[in-house]
């Protein structure tokens, strides 16, 4: 039992040690409202990486995230600008994520392509659409959203939290049920660990494979609403390369990019790991933010040896 | 047995893939509490009826009855519902999964909506447990199923095919991989599923086996019905026969092959102290030219293991090897091969063929792959070398430049076979060469084996027919549970094998 | 065996399409000049553009071939040029003729250096580490942009050494120096390949890796070497479009390059479970883009429609690539012509 959780004990450890470090370093590290910023800033990621987790269990990956994010961004801006009714237009961009994702899923499943490829194109068309849309940037002016993003929860000890942090957090927790206690959930993991395995013990796993990639659309579009909170406007240049921080955040949560192993808990803790890295240099003062990237590329191979370190050690114990 | 009830009536099954009839109008009949053996050769048909019962493809023409009532399973869900389970050669329990998880997965038992609808694990976990004990095995279904050994998982995967109230159990090959004691631990699980009146469709090309424990035979033979016959009253040549569909003269003793004498042989390749922890504790091995060194031992007693060491595919932990009386340096399969080894894999369809090559590149490979990058054979060279070698070993094929993957496994066989002669090797070792090969074409190959040990090879051959192995060899070494039992000198007979592997002097 | 069956018929009718309709909307577009000492006209800028993205997606189909995936390859850009670059200093004299910090062969010989050795630290990931190559890659990827970041501090470098443009810009005997690159490039692959025992041993490799190191071939020892020859050519790639653009941009120089070298290998033929591969369709795929790129330009589409375009050629050559889809066509087809 404890050697399927090793991987995650790492990862909440390292983030304990990197906090404990900061909190040595520099003043003011250990306030609640640092911590808590760590998921404001990140709430997006947060939400997308979820449902990035469930695609790499399955074994797959999806690289059109970060552009449906933005996609999402520009069609709430337009909507908006329109006149639409700004939750009329939230369930829309939430319809039409999942739209997405599905149609994805769809053609990796039916016809047998590499998902690699097929969320690239999904990539390059969501992009596209981007810049269809517009090439400028476009303010988002509703009252709702700006008093949504304004919005503070308190949480205690004088801290607080967004909306955007809250539904991260809804998110993550709705996440851990279904992989934890649904069909749908353990089909995935099933998935990951052979798929012709799991279809010859007569599981639904044409539906689940779909099922998984129009997850991911969702949480993406869901992940560029929280965005439009955070940025309050659309643009076809937001959230490029953000595809690559939620894998990053997925592989440091401990799960397996093989798939079949791996915690959305962790995810969470990747994705903090993600913020603290960035809080880290930001309090420090001295270092460019350049050093973000390299810091995160460390981080990734030292996961990824420990994984194959552990992958080695449980194949020689069977 | 023979007024049961029948459970399952199949007529007339028919079904066609591109350019080949796999099933040209099969019948099959199960009845109630009964073990009914599915056999024939490599292509008779056999996989493919097994993909008709349950749903993974449809039949072109023919019926299925269950129970009387006419059935048509779409797929491997609907006919678990219908009742009809099988445990597939591939299929393999899910390793990330626990073993209570692979047994009840898509049927999970649920928490009540006031208690969040949830999947129950507790109960999940129960259910597995009882469901084991009823059926005789004892483990512990929290654990991952990938930490099982092979045979305990093989007896998972039959829980999990019986879970479902099957009235049909299909097993396909359940014992290619298990030793003799895990055979009889599988039988006593299936003898008890008999006896709760559940009919089992065995499929199987181990002849004992098939008399130790099935009731009935059905026999196909490339596509067709052949018959169904009760165990006693078809012996073993009489279903060989049947199979194969003519009379097999016994080939007795091989033909004329002179053994160099042991006290001149030189020894070409010998290892002395070879080991690797978790496969195979330190032993000696030596192999002469001229001479077949069989190596015998039940199925795990680490065979294949020594053979990898010898080529090199895996780090051994300890052991000298010395070629020629000098010690050779054995690193990783290019030095063996630059040390004139030459090594046909178990598995040809993983370790042997490049499916995509043609027939002459694969044959040119090994050899090729000794030259190096820069001396590269011409096209003409290639094509008169594979040319040659093909009309020597009998190798059907359209073409040369046939994809290799669309040969049949007897000739993709002999093409890998091909492939170590062209590099003139001084020692060759066959790893399971006639596995899965028909009856004619297995003679073919053992014939060619000892022309090559008479032109001078040291030959190494490894076969689970302890039949096969005092056939063609001159020493036999025995591996008992991964360490050397001992080596019995050349004339030895089967009875000597099986004493020495049971443990005897 | 049929034209329509051969390997590079599928690609070579793309390319063919995409000129004819260019030509369709501007007749001038085929027509080649003798200019300034030079060739001229808008098929030569097409070849000369697409010369780095062909130098990439030449490396980007051998490492494909042996199962394997490269997605640093943008990142290799961005850290040559800079290397490149920084070797050269960007100072600027009022006099007009301008210095080279160091000797112009050692900036772009240390280029070139760096690049292989980013290479090779990907192909010890694969193949010592084991590590998946789309996660081997990724962590370059990351963090090798980053550190061409550093060391630029962000900052693009204007190069002002003359004798450095020639990469991009300059001419050879009427025909770009990019161009003679590229050429040269797949000319050198093409013999070693078809001259050594390289080319079987990497469709052995890419066809069965298992059966492959069976067989004896040092696979590991060729498949290092593949990664390390394909970051070597996006330091080349990297060079020209620095010398190009005359400058050294770490933050987005060969920006989304990665996912047009591996479209381009996509496009021409060779499939991403490795085994065969076809340089000569790589090629193609590389024009194809670049042509799709400058057609979208001549037909005054806006720009932003590339992307879209590029989407919707990807999901037909997927299609048609797949077994599935051309199964499912064919029973329609037959279908229809049944009932018809």
């Amino acid at each position: 039992m404890s050697r399927r959780l090793l991987p995650l004990c790492i990862t909440v450890l390292l983030f304990i040690g990197m906090a404990a470090f900061g909190a040595i370093r520099y003043d003011g590290f250990l306030s609640p409202q640092v911590f808590l910023n760590l998921l404001i800033d990140n709430a997006f990621l947060c939400v997308v990486a979820v449902g990035m987790t469930f695609v790499i269990l399955s074994g797959g990956i999806d690289l059109s995230v970060g552009a449906v994010i933005a996609l999402t961004t520009m069609i709430s801006a337009s909507l908006l600008d329109a006149g639409w009714n700004p939750f009329a237009a939230m369930a829309v961009v939430l319809l039409f994520g999942a739209g997405f994702g599905a149609l994805q899923g769809f053609l990796i499943q039916r016809f047998d392509l590499a998902p690699f490829i097929v969320t690239l194109a999904g990539m390059f068309l969501a992009r596209g659409c981007c810049y269809l849309i517009s090439t400028e940037s476009i303010p988002i002016n509703d009252p709702t959203y700006a008093a949504i993003a304004q919005a503070r929860i308190p949480v205690g000890f004088g801290s607080s939290l967004t909306i955007g942090a809250v539904i991260a957090l809804a998110v993550v927790l709705a996440a851990m049920r279904i992989a934890h206690a649904t069909e749908f959930g353990r089909t995935v993991y099933a998935i990951g660990g052979g798929e012709s395995s799991a279809r010859l013990m007569g599981l639904s796993v044409s539906r689940t494979k779909v099922g998984v990639y129009l997850l991911s659309g969702f949480c993406a579009a869901l992940g560029g609403v929280v965005m439009t909170f955070y940025m309050l406007s659309g643009y076809s240049l937001h959230a490029v390369g953000l595809e690559l921080d939620a894998i990053a955040a997925v592989v440091i949560g401990g799960t397996l990019l093989a798939g079949g192993v791996g915690y959305v808990a962790g995810t969470l803790f990747g994705v903090l790991i993600l913020g603290i890295i960035q809080t880290l240099i930001a309090f420090d003062g001295t270092l460019s933010s350049w050093w973000t990237k390299i810091v995160v590329g460390v981080l990734l191979l030292l996961f990824c040896l420990l994984q194959r370190l552990f992958e080695g050690r449980t194949r020689k114990a069977a | 047995m023979n007024d049961a009830a029948i459970v399952l009536e199949a007529r007339g099954i028919t079904r066609a893939f591109p350019g080949v009839q796999a099933l040209a109008g099969v019948d099959l009949t199960l009845r109630a509490g009964e073990v009914h053996a599915l056999m024939g050769q490599n292509g008779a048909g056999k996989s493919t009826l097994i993909k008709v019962l349950t749903g993974v493809h449809a039949p072109d023409g023919g019926s299925i009855k269950l129970l009387g009532n006419d059935v048509a399973p779409t797929s491997p869900l609907h006919a678990q519902q219908l009742g009809i389970s099988a445990v597939h050669q591939e299929s393999h329990l899910l390793p990330n999964l626990s073993v209570a998880e692979n047994i009840c997965a898509g049927r999970y038992p649920r928490r009540a909506w006031t208690r969040g609808g949830g999947i129950d694990w507790r109960e999940t976990n129960r259910r597995a447990r009882e469901l084991l004990a009823g059926l005789g095995i004892d483990l512990d279904v929290t654990q991952l199923a990938g930490g099982l050994p092979a045979a305990l998982q093989q007896l998972a995967t039959v829980a999990r095919a019986v879970a479902t109230d099957a009235r049909v159990l299909i097993l396909d090959e359940p014992t290619s991989s298990l030793d003799t004691d895990e055979v009889q631990a599988l039988f006593a699980l299936i003898r008890r599923l008999r006896d709760q009146g559940v009919s089992i469709l065995f499929v199987t090309h181990f002849l004992d086996q098939v008399y130790d424990i099935c009731d009935r035979i059905t026999v196909l033979r490339n596509g067709k019905f052949v018959g169904e016959y009760p165990c006693a009253k078809l012996d073993a040549r009489g279903l060989v026969a049947a199979m194969v569909g003519r009379e097999l003269v016994h080939a007795g003793k091989a033909p004329a092959h002179a053994p160099a004498e042991a006290a001149q042989a030189t020894a070409v390749l010998a290892a002395r102290n070879i080991s690797r922890r978790g496969q195979i504790k330190p032993m000696d091995i030596e192999l002469r030219a001229g001479e077949v060194l069989g190596l015998a031992g039940l199925l795990g007693s680490g065979r294949t293991e020594l053979a990898r060491l010898l080529f090199a595919l895996d780090d051994r932990d300890s052991g000298d090897v010395s070629v020629d009386g000098k010690p050779a340096k054995l690193d990783k399969p290019a030095d063996a091969l630059a040390l004139g080894l030459g090594f046909c894999p178990e598995d040809r369809k993983h370790s042997g063929i490049v499916a995509e090559l043609s027939v002459r590149e694969n044959i040119v490979l090994a050899l090729q792959a000794r030259m190096g990058l820069t001396k590269f054979l011409r096209p003409a060279e290639q094509l008169a070398l594979a040319e040659k070698l093909v009309a020597a070993l009998g190798v059907k094929t359209a073409s040369i430049e046939t994809p290799i993957g669309q040969l049949s496994g007897g000739n993709q066989q002999k093409a890998i076979i091909a492939r170590w002669l062209a590099t003139h090797p001084r020692v060759l070792i066959l790893d399971e060469p006639t596995r899965g090969i028909d009856i004619a074409a297995k003679q073919e190959l053992m014939n060619e084996i000892l022309a090559l040990a008479n032109g001078g090879t040291a030959v190494l051959f490894i076969s689970a027919e302890i039949e096969e192995v005092v056939r063609v060899s001159d020493r036999i070494m025995v591996l008992r549970d991964r360490a050397k039992a001992g080596e019995l000198p050349p004339g030895a007979d089967e009875d000597a094998v099986f004493s020495m592997i049971a443990g005897g002097p | 065996m049929k034209l329509s069956q051969h390997a590079l018929f599928w690609p070579a009718t793309t390319l063919l399409l995409l000129l004819a309709v260019c030509a369709l909307f501007n007749p001038s577009f085929l027509s080649i000049a003798w200019r300034d000492g030079h060739l001229y006209g808008n098929l030569i800028d097409i070849l000369n553009r697409a010369a780095p993205l062909m130098v990439v997606s030449l490396g980007m189909t051998l490492v494909i071939a042996v199962r394997g995936l490269d997605i640093s390859v943008g990142a290799v850009v961005a850290i040559a040029a800079t290397v490149a670059a920084l070797m050269i200093g960007g100072k600027f004299s009022a006099g007009g003729d301008v210095a080279s910090d160091h000797p112009l062969w050692q900036a772009l010989l240390a280029a070139l250096l760096v690049a292989a050795a980013c290479g090779l630290w990907n192909g010890l990931l694969v193949v010592k580490a084991g590590m998946q190559p789309i996660v081997a890659t990724l962590i370059l990827m990351v963090a090798g942009r980053g550190i061409a970041q550093l060391l630029t501090d962000g900052q693009i470098i204007t190069v002002y050494y003359a004798p450095f443009f020639a990469l991009g810009n300059g001419f050879l005997l009427g025909v770009p120096v990019a161009l003679w690159i590229a050429a040269a490039l797949w000319g050198l692959l093409h013999l070693l390949l078809s001259r050594t025992a390289l080319g079987l041993f990497i469709r052995a490799i890419g066809g069965n890796p298992e059966a492959a190191r069976v067989a004896g071939i040092r696979a590991a020892s060729i498949t290092l070497c593949v990664y390390t020859f394909c970051s070597l050519a996006a330091g080349i790639a990297g060079l020209i479009i620095s010398s190009n653009v005359k400058s050294a941009d770490a933050n987005n120089a060969g920006q989304l390059l990665e996912l047009d070298a591996i479209l381009a290998v996509t496009l021409g033929g060779t499939a991403l479970t490795g085994g065969r591969f076809t340089l000569a369709g790589t090629v193609i795929g590389a024009l194809i883009i670049q042509t799709l790129t400058s057609m979208i330009y001549s037909l005054g589409v806006p720009p932003e429609v590339n992307l879209v375009v590029k989407a919707a050629m990807v999901f037909a050559v997927m299609l048609l690539q797949s077994a599935e889809f051309r199964g499912l066509v064919l029973r329609a087809v037959r279908g229809g012509a049944k009932h018809a």
